[in-house]
Parts: structure tokens; C-alpha cells; sequence
């Protein structure tokens, strides 16, 4: 590719991003702020402008922020043609168009995928359909679950005891809502932080009044004559009487739109290279695609080169920024995304914190502060490193924890920590079996293929 | 106005929740709960919690100069929309 084709290309090229969310808005921002003088359309499927969705679930569900009210705040002008309230629809690569959902086609020189994931619905359309029955996702979404809980229901129930799941029922007992939070798992943030810490999110959830039931799981939704969902139906044969039900049950990459496109899209996401350059199928590079956000899924050096699907906000922003930069550069000035994988959760009044991969871990080593307390850093070893760390109520270690990872430290620790106390010894960090399907823990290690789309399924042990 | 917080950098200092108690609050130790849109009479609390974040984790718009930091500060504006 001549090098004049870049500077053609931010001269008065034409970028089109799909998915017009954090990670699209903060691209549109970076393409701007780096010197993109072309043509910038934005696609979105909801009808709104760029808006912040954690808050969806903790801020609005608490009654401290409208669902209508949280657009983002734009960092700069973007001066972008905005297509919202239509999907993208498919994408022909070799004539570079986007088709819209309204049979409308949109052509670029390059584009940026970022159209992240959505709640995975309930499994049984029908029950789905109850009246009463919510995911939270999306503003609307979150918007209809408030409106529900604010109308007192008799008792709220949480399919799936992931964050999620876990900050909906916390916002249900500050209402002072009776709520049954259902888990397949030992441990509600099983999944994402194994079952140790697990035990410690279970016993916050029953002392604030959370009617917790572990390894079950939900066999029916019971409807009334007139279509409001009145009953959940456990695999234990017991029986629970709730008036909204809240499906927390992980979510969906928004790939179906690329079937047949030739990119290397799946239910897994869209592999791209640590530039953001997404593959196709063959696991050949494009020179033109790019994908950001919650559905990409990128190799990353310090976790053996594995593709890791990431759930996070900050992911979506530092993707977003360097898809944007590597989309307007010359070959050589672009930069990997190796951001450093990080998240937060609050829920009964506790602020939970990680970073690096979790799951990836095998070992955990409590090295501040006790479980018992609810107060506390741990970090999690795989082959002798630190692979990741999690705080309960101690967010100002973690970046001391960030640095070990990125170095690559020893696992055990051989540093002294402040407040160590005798429970710290390495123990294992007790993952659920990966290959069981769970909400999903939000960081997906998904194997060393680019071309690997497969999700395998095994049959339970028990 | 419209603000978002990048709770991966808060830790928690609550200098926000004691200089715009109607926009930002704690929940628990060091959990932050805040509206991501402020009223308008909420301004110069809020530009003074945005400059006074030990992290400067906040960004808000609308309010010239005070919002997102580093390199693109210079740049920061209203966004006509």
C-alpha cells in the first residue's frame, strides 16, 4: 500500500464506525483529535447518542440518576454523520459497504467494528415474552427494570449471579425489596473471580438479605392467565413466587450482522491483531477493518499471547483509541493494544476491583487485609507468575498489584505487604470448570486461533 | 452536563462528594455513586470537583478547560450538538 493512501486517507477518506456506544464515540473522538479531516459516519442500532451504561445498574437502580440521562460527554466535536435507531445489517468486503437494516448502504475506505454485545435473553422465547420477565443492558432496559422495582413487587428474582445480577440485587435490598438471586455456580462472581472470593460475595448477599440459592438452576418461568410471569420454576423442585424477574445470564457479541461476510466473526467475537486489524475467516489480516470494544477479541503478550475477550469500559476506551490511531498511520507508527485488563463493581456498599485475568489464575495468595472483613487485596498465580489481582474495599493497592503483573512477579509473593495476615498463604482459587456454560465471567481467554470460532460445550459432570 | 467518571482510576478520595454532595456520593467506604448529568446549577461545584480529583478521573463537558486531562486538554470545548 502506497504511503500516500494514508495521507489520502486522512486528508478526505471516508470512515465509517459500526456501533455508536463508548467505544465508537471515544474512536470518532481520536480519529478527530489525530488529524482525520474525511468523511465520519457513526451507525448505531439504539435510537440515542453515545451513552454510559455502568450506571445503568448501580446509579439509576438506586434512584441517583435518570436512565435517560447518562449520554457521554464528548471529549471534542467530531463533526460525524450520525445514523441512529437502524443496525447494521451486513458488510461486503470486497465492495467496503455496510448494508443498514433499512436496506440503505453505506461505502468506506475504512471501518471500525465496534458493536460490543448484548444481554443474552432467556432461553425460552415464550417465558421471555412474560410480562415481567427484564434483562438490563441497554437504557430502556434499565429504565423498565426501575420503573418495575419502584412499583414494589412482591418479591424481585435474579437469574445469574454474576456482577450484574449481584449489583441488580443490591439496588432490590436498599429499595427493601424481598429478592432470590439464582446461581448454577457454588458462589455468586464464581465465574470471574473463583469460588474463595466467591464465598466472601455469598455471605455479603445473605447478611443484606439476599435469599441466595447456589448450584441451581432456573427450569421454568411461570406466567399467569394474562401473560405477567407469577413463579420460578429451580432445578431443586422448589418453587419461588416473584412479580419481575431480571435475566443476568452474561451476554452476546453482536457478530450475527457478519455472517457470510468472510470475517473472522463468531459467537466469541472478531478476532483482531494486537493493532486492532480484524482477521477473516482464513485468519488472514484485513487492511481496512478494524474492531474496538466489547467485540473484539486480541492477543495479548502478557497472558501467553491468548485472545482475550474483554467486557470492560476501559478496554473500550484504550481499544477504541489505539483501533483509531492504527486506522490513520503510517504502518510503522502504529501501537499495540495491550491495555491491562481492569474493572469495578460496587454492590452492598463494597467496592470490588480487579485486574490482569482471574480466571486464568489457579492459585490465590490473600495478601492484605482477611476475607472475613470484607477488606482485602489477593492476587492470582498461574505457572508460578501473577496473573491478576482483586480487591474488595482496597482499590489504592491496586495498582501496586498492576505493576507486578505487568512484570511478570513471582507467584507466591515474595514481597512484604502492609497488613499481612496469617491466612495468606496460596490456596486454590477455586474456578468453576470452564467448559460448564456460565453467565460468563467477562474476560474470555478464548484459545491461540484467530480462526477458532467454535464454542464447545461439555455435558456436566454431575 | 453531562460527566463521566473512569471508576478504574477512582480510588476513593470522595473530594467530590464533599464538593458537589448533590452530584457525587459514597456508597460504602469507597464506592462512588454519582448522576451523569448534572444540573446546570450544579456548574462551578462540579468544575471544582473535576479539578480537585487527586486522580482526575472525572470528565465533564461544558466546562471549558476542566475536562478531560492530558494531551488533549487544550482542546477540550463545548461540543455543539
Amino acid at each position: 500500500m502506497p504511503a500516500d493512501y494514508v495521507d489520502w486517507l486522512r486528508r478526505e477518506g471516508r470512515i465509517v464506525i459500526v456501533g455508536a456506544s463508548l467505544a465508537g464515540l471515544r474512536a470518532a473522538e481520536t480519529l478527530r483529535a489525530e488529524g482525520f479531516a474525511g468523511e465520519l459516519t457513526l451507525i448505531g442500532d439504539e435510537p440515542y447518542e453515545p451513552y454510559d451504561r455502568p450506571p445503568l445498574s448501580k446509579s439509576v437502580l438506586l434512584g441517583k440518576a435518570s436512565a435517560h440521562r447518562t449520554e457521554l460527554p464528548h471529549r471534542r466535536e467530531i463533526d460525524a454523520k450520525w445514523r441512529l435507531g437502524v443496525a447494521a445489517s451486513g458488510l461486503d468486503l470486497m465492495a467496503n459497504r455496510v448494508r443498514l437494516a433499512d436496506g440503505d448502504e453505506v461505502e468506506y475506505d475504512r471501518l471500525l467494528i465496534a458493536t460490543g454485545v448484548r444481554a443474552r435473553p432467556w432461553p425460552k422465547p415464550e417465558e421471555a415474552r412474560l410480562d415481567g420477565v427484564c434483562v438490563l443492558r441497554t437504557r430502556d432496559d434499565a429504565a423498565g427494570l426501575y420503573q418495575r422495582l419502584k412499583a414494589g413487587p412482591r418479591r424481585a428474582f435474579v437469574i445469574g449471579a454474576g456482577f450484574a445480577g449481584s449489583e441488580v440485587a443490591s439496588a432490590c435490598r436498599e429499595m427493601g425489596l424481598p429478592v432470590t438471586v439464582a446461581e448454577r455456580a457454588g458462589a455468586p462472581l464464581a465465574g470471574a473471580l473463583g469460588g474463595v472470593i466467591g464465598a466472601v460475595a455469598a455471605d455479603l448477599q445473605t447478611e443484606n438479605g439476599v435469599d441466595l440459592r447456589t448450584h441451581v438452576m432456573v427450569t421454568a418461568l411461570e406466567g399467569d392467565p394474562v401473560g405477567r410471569v407469577r413463579a420460578v420454576h429451580l432445578s431443586d423442585e422448589s418453587v419461588v413466587e416473584a412479580d419481575v424477574v431480571v435475566v443476568s445470564l452474561g451476554s452476546q457479541r453482536n457478530t450475527d450482522w457478519l455472517a457470510g461476510s468472510g470475517l473472522g466473526a463468531g459467537p466469541r467475537g472478531i478476532a483482531c491483531d494486537a493493532g486492532c486489524r480484524a482477521f477473516d475467516f482464513r485468519g488472514i489480516v484485513t487492511d481496512d477493518v478494524f474492531v474496538a470494544g466489547d467485540v473484539a477479541r486480541s492477543p495479548h503478550a502478557l497472558f501467553g499471547y491468548q485472545f482475550l475477550s474483554l467486557e470492560h469500559w476501559g478496554n473500550a476506551v484504550a481499544q477504541a483509541e489505539t483501533a483509531a490511531h492504527n486506522m490513520i498511520c503510517h504502518g510503522a507508527e502504529r501501537r499495540p493494544h495491550l491495555w491491562m485488563p481492569a474493572f469495578w463493581s460496587s454492590m452492598f456498599g463494597v467496592n470490588i476491583k480487579s485486574v490482569g485475568v482471574p480466571p486464568m489464575g489457579d492459585q490465590l495468595m490473600i495478601t492484605q487485609g482477611s476475607l472475613a472483613e470484607r477488606r482485602f487485596a489477593g492476587v492470582y498465580g498461574h505457572q508460578g507468575r501473577i496473573v491478576a489481582a482483586v480487591t474488595f474495599d482496597n482499590t489504592r493497592w491496586l495498582e501496586f498489584y498492576q505493576r507486578q503483573i505487568e512484570r511478570g512477579a513471582p507467584f507466591p509473593v515474595e514481597f512484604a505487604t502492609v497488613d499481612r495476615r496469617p491466612e495468606g498463604r496460596p490456596m486454590d482459587a477455586d474456578f468453576p470448570d470452564p467448559s460448564l456454560p456460565t453467565h460468563g465471567p467477562m474476560v474470555t481467554l478464548s484459545g491461540y486461533s484467530p480462526a477458532d470460532q467454535q464454542l464447545v460445550f461439555h455435558p456436566a459432570r454431575h | 452536563m453531562r460527566l463521566v467518571v473512569d471508576l478504574n482510576k477512582c480510588q476513593g478520595y470522595a473530594q467530590c462528594a464533599f464538593l458537589a454532595p448533590d452530584v457525587f456520593a459514597m456508597h460504602g467506604e469507597e464506592s462512588l455513586v454519582y448522576n451523569p448529568h448534572a444540573p446546570e446549577e450544579q456548574r462551578e461545584r462540579l468544575a471544582r470537583a473535576v479539578a480537585a480529583c487527586p486522580v482526575q478521573a472525572i470528565t465533564a463537558d461544558g466546562l471549558d478547560g476542566t475536562g478531560e486531562q492530558g494531551t488533549g486538554s487544550a482542546q477540550e470545548a463545548h461540543d455543539a450538538r
